[in-house]
């Protein structure tokens, strides 16, 4: 295939190394006006390392891009106006306004008195800074410190920024994971906007329903290499996943033969002030127990609390029968409760260690002779876990943060599994991951359950829910809305559940 | 068993892991090497037994405090206070080390029992506070200093057994005796961070105290170990510099904690907190050594010495960074 001059972008033949490891192997990809334009791909496909060196953030070793025509440097480092990228990670500075932000290294200048020059010009760069805002919807003040930002209208800002530098490519990574439905429902808007505008959009998301919803042409890469393009509406979603899988995934959900048993942990009008109130249920061995609710509503709140994170400001926690104030993490792994957060960096694993040391962390004092930790009896419980859950690494010394999302989350899992918990809390276990690991965390999920374990599964996806679960617990401003058993779990009821009290929650308890 | 682990393993990601490490590792033990190897080329004096030995022997404090803070950096913190430690504990040692009064046990492990105290509290204030380790313990250094003039009247306490000299300036089979401790703390220092459960959660509150704290770790227990180890230490250094000077100095140690911080920077401790190792501490500790007694070997005059020393803190952060760059 050779460049053609209809488009945007053209990509031939990029290729990128990392010490010896083929990160991109002779990709190609091109990009029409004012189209939005899925990448898709597992973990480690090469999706980031490709949108990087777009972006001038990493050099390639070899290939040609084109933009508009014109061939772009792709040997040196440098960050391009025209193509710009909507980071995971937000890039803002807190202490800052606005449009402080939005002008952050291109500050209009002006001289004081007619002849001190260097001084910033705030009134017009404000000005500016609103008209980009209301452009895209937003109400927002371009005087506001970025700190008092919502994550999404942090989003908007990024948004604003590369708008105001002349971006004719945006690119898009996992926007929306982050986001309540309202405001993916503003971006949405915001996305129409710019494509009718002729802003082409590169979108990197691991929800098929977005992608459908948005994109007109999808391309998918496997293992660095290019796969394919096709338009998102001749191409169904089994075809997709085969393509990024490079096989075929039936059955996501696997069929468990668990029977709930007795129950293992009862919360009983469980409160936290400003957070949740009153929340009350009860977890049987052999069961799934779904937490559903839209962002904020305190799923992840109720979960810190149970495992000693945070201390909850009422209500009883009966593990075993036996009434169990749990006040520390420590405390509820020793009694057999195991988390896995939802922000793995954050509380997850520490990234300078070893795989092995990542996973025996939790347990390392049963691997102590004597003094001393013994080495074989730690490495040979690690090994049995990278095993059991298939972490691919490149050695049991390979450090955390080299392996890909999905294989983190596993050291994760492995940390916890390996404090031998009968309760496991799952907060978004598959975010962020392919759909490969995806599948085995599911299957995971299912094999726990039916040893007897227990298991709450926090989730903003409802397929989840709805094809793991024995009941799900909905939550609506930090109060429980509904309990519904297994024949009650449908989208319709979680989500009609999940919107109730419209209101911003008139929580009882005071803030301290 | 291992052979169905390393089928998971991609082999040559593990070559080039494996080598990235030793380029790491190895680069300042070859730096130190080269030093030497020039130094001996410069000056005849330099590779001589009766040298070396000085060197050691001089090395040895500022090691020991180099081991303590060690800990504590690699959970994200600091010790200021150390100097200010040599003080309290030389000078309470003192306090009981004259001739004929108390045996020697007494000087020695009220001396040890100061420094574990002063450590200990550093360590309470920091954990209970949340206020920063630099903040606690720069308040707590200047608190030292005080209860070091307060406890000697501000006074040199001299006149110190004969025992307790030996301390510092005695020989075992031919061996300063300083020297013996020092490798005695390193391999203790060693043992405690790699080997035990201890040095497992340092590592892991320095490289994420959040993710520690959820993996069930007792973040303030682990801290406190640190302070008080950082305080042990520096009472050891602070017996064997009063013992070598035959005097309790309450103005001793000034600024000691700042060539001490250097020998762990110097040594690859990362200044975040999670990576670093006691033996990269001991040769940054020897580099330093090594490079004030060439310096004094080719008579380069004290003030030149400074301007070097501080050189080479900079530069060997420089080139780590540049080395975790490339990597």
């Amino acid at each position: 295939m050779s460049h053609s001059p209809d488009y945007l972008l053209s990509v031939q033949g990029l290729s990128k190394s990392f010490a010896g490891v083929r990160a991109l192997d002779q990709v190609q990809f091109q990009l029409r006006r004012g189209e939005v334009h899925a990448l898709m791909g597992e973990n480690g496909a090469g999706k980031s390392t490709f949108m990087r060196i777009l972006v001038g953030l990493e050099t390639a070793d070899a290939g040609e891009v084109l933009f508009e025509g014109r061939p772009l440097k792709m040997d040196r480092q440098s960050l391009r106006k025209e193509i710009s990228m909507i980071h995971q990670e937000m890039l803002v500075v807190p202490e800052l306004t606005v449009a402080q932000n939005i002008f952050l290294g291109k500050e209009k200048k002006r001289s004081l008195f007619g002849f001190l020059p260097g001084f910033t010009n705030d009134r017009t760069m404000s000005a500016e800074a609103e008209v980009l805002l209301q452009r895209l919807g937003l109400e927002l003040h371009p005087d506001t410190p970025m700190k008092y930002l919502s994550v999404a209208q942090m989003q908007m800002v990024e948004i604003a920024k590369a708008i105001s530098n002349d971006a004719k490519v945006l690119i898009m990574d996992e926007p929306t994971s982050a986001l309540s439905d309202r405001e993916v429902a503003a971006l949405f808007t915001v996305i129409e906007d710019l494509r009718q505008k002729g802003v082409a959009i590169i979108y990197i998301s691991h929800k098929m329903e977005e992608i459908y919803q948005l994109c007109d042409t999808i391309t998918v890469l496997r293992d660095g290499r290019y796969i394919g393009t096709r338009p998102a509406a001749e191409l169904d979603k089994n075809q997709l996943i085969q393509m990024m899988v490079g096989r075929e995934i039936n059955d996501l959900f696997p069929a468990s033969s668990a029977r709930p048993g007795e129950v293992l942990l009862s919360v009983r009008g469980l409160s936290r002030s400003g957070k949740f109130i009153n929340i009350t249920f009860e977890v049987h061995r052999g069961e799934v127990l779904g937490i559903a609710g839209l962002m904020g509503a305190g799923r992840t709140e109720i979960a810190r609390a149970l495992v000693g994170l945070d201390k909850p400001t009422a209500g009883e926690v009966y593990f075993k029968g036996v009434l169990t104030p749990i006040d520390s993490p420590r405390e509820a792994i020793r009694r057999g409760i195991g988390y896995v957060s939802e922000d793995r960096k954050g509380f997850g694993f520490i990234p300078a260690l070893s795989v092995v040391h990542n996973l025996t962390l939790s347990s390392l004092p049963r691997h102590r002779r004597g003094l001393f930790i013994s080495t074989p009896s730690e490495t040979s419980a690690a090994e049995a876990m990278i095993r059991e859950l298939r972490i691919k690494v490149a050695g049991p010394d390979q450090k955390v943060l080299e392996l890909s999302g999905g294989n983190q989350q596993k050291v994760v899992l492995g940390k916890v599994l390996l404090t031998d918990p009968e309760l496991i809390i799952l907060d978004e276990p598959t975010r962020g991951i392919d759909i490969g690991a995806k599948q085995e965390i599911y299957k995971l999920i299912t094999r726990l359950t039916e040893a007897g374990m227990a298991v709450i599964l926090i989730s903003s996806e409802l397929p989840e829910l709805l094809g793991l679960c024995d009941r799900v617990l909905v939550v609506s401003k930090g109060r429980q809305t509904a309990l519904l058993s297994k024949e009650e779990i449908t989208q319709e009821t979680i989500m009609k559940h999940a919107m109730e009290f419209s209101k911003p929650a008139d929580l009882l308890l005071n803030e301290e | 068993m291992k052979n169905t682990v390393t089928a998971y393993f991609n082999r040559s990601a593990e070559r080039t892991v494996v080598q990235r490490r030793s380029i790491g590792k190895y680069g300042l033990l070859l730096a130190f090497i080269l030093l030497c190897v020039l130094l001996s080329l410069l000056t005849p004096r330099f590779l001589t037994v009766a040298n070396l030995t000085i060197i050691v022997t001089q090395v040895s404090i500022n090691a020991l405090l180099a081991f303590g803070v060690t800990f504590v950096i690699l959970t994200g913190g600091i010790d200021l206070s150390l100097g200010s430690m040599v003080a309290v504990t030389g000078v309470v040692a003192a306090t009981f080390a004259h001739p004929d009064t108390y045996p020697l046990v007494v000087p020695i492990g009220v001396g040890l029992l100061a420094g574990v105290l002063f450590g200990a509290l550093n360590g309470f204030v920091i954990t209970r506070s949340r206020v920063a380790p630099f903040i606690v313990t720069l308040g707590t250094m200047t608190i030292g200093r005080g209860l070091a003039l307060i406890i000697s009247k501000g006074r040199p306490i001299s006149n110190l057994s004969d025992g307790f000299n030996f301390i510092g300036g005695g020989h075992l089979f031919g061996i300063p005796f300083p020297i013996i401790i020092l490798l005695i703390a390193f391999g203790v220092c060693s043992l405690i961070l790699n080997k035990t459960v201890l040095g497992r959660y340092i590592y892991a509150i320095g490289g994420n105290e959040q993710a520690a704290r959820a993996s069930g770790i007792q973040v303030s227990r682990v801290k406190m170990w640190v302070y008080t180890i950082s305080g042990l230490l520096a009472a050891v250094a602070g017996i064997v510099l009063t013992s070598r000077i035959t005097t309790g100095q309450p103005n001793a140690g000034v600024g000691f904690e700042l060539s001490a911080i250097a020998a762990a920077i110097i040594g690859g401790t990362s200044t975040s907190g999670g990576s670093g190792t006691m033996a990269g501490t001991f040769i940054g500790a020897l580099l330093i050594g090594v490079i004030s007694n060439g310096l004094d070997l080719l008579n380069v005059t004290s003030y030149y010495q400074q301007v070097v020393m501080g050189a080479i803190i900079i530069g060997a952060v420089v080139l780590d960074g540049l080395n975790r760059k490339r990597l």
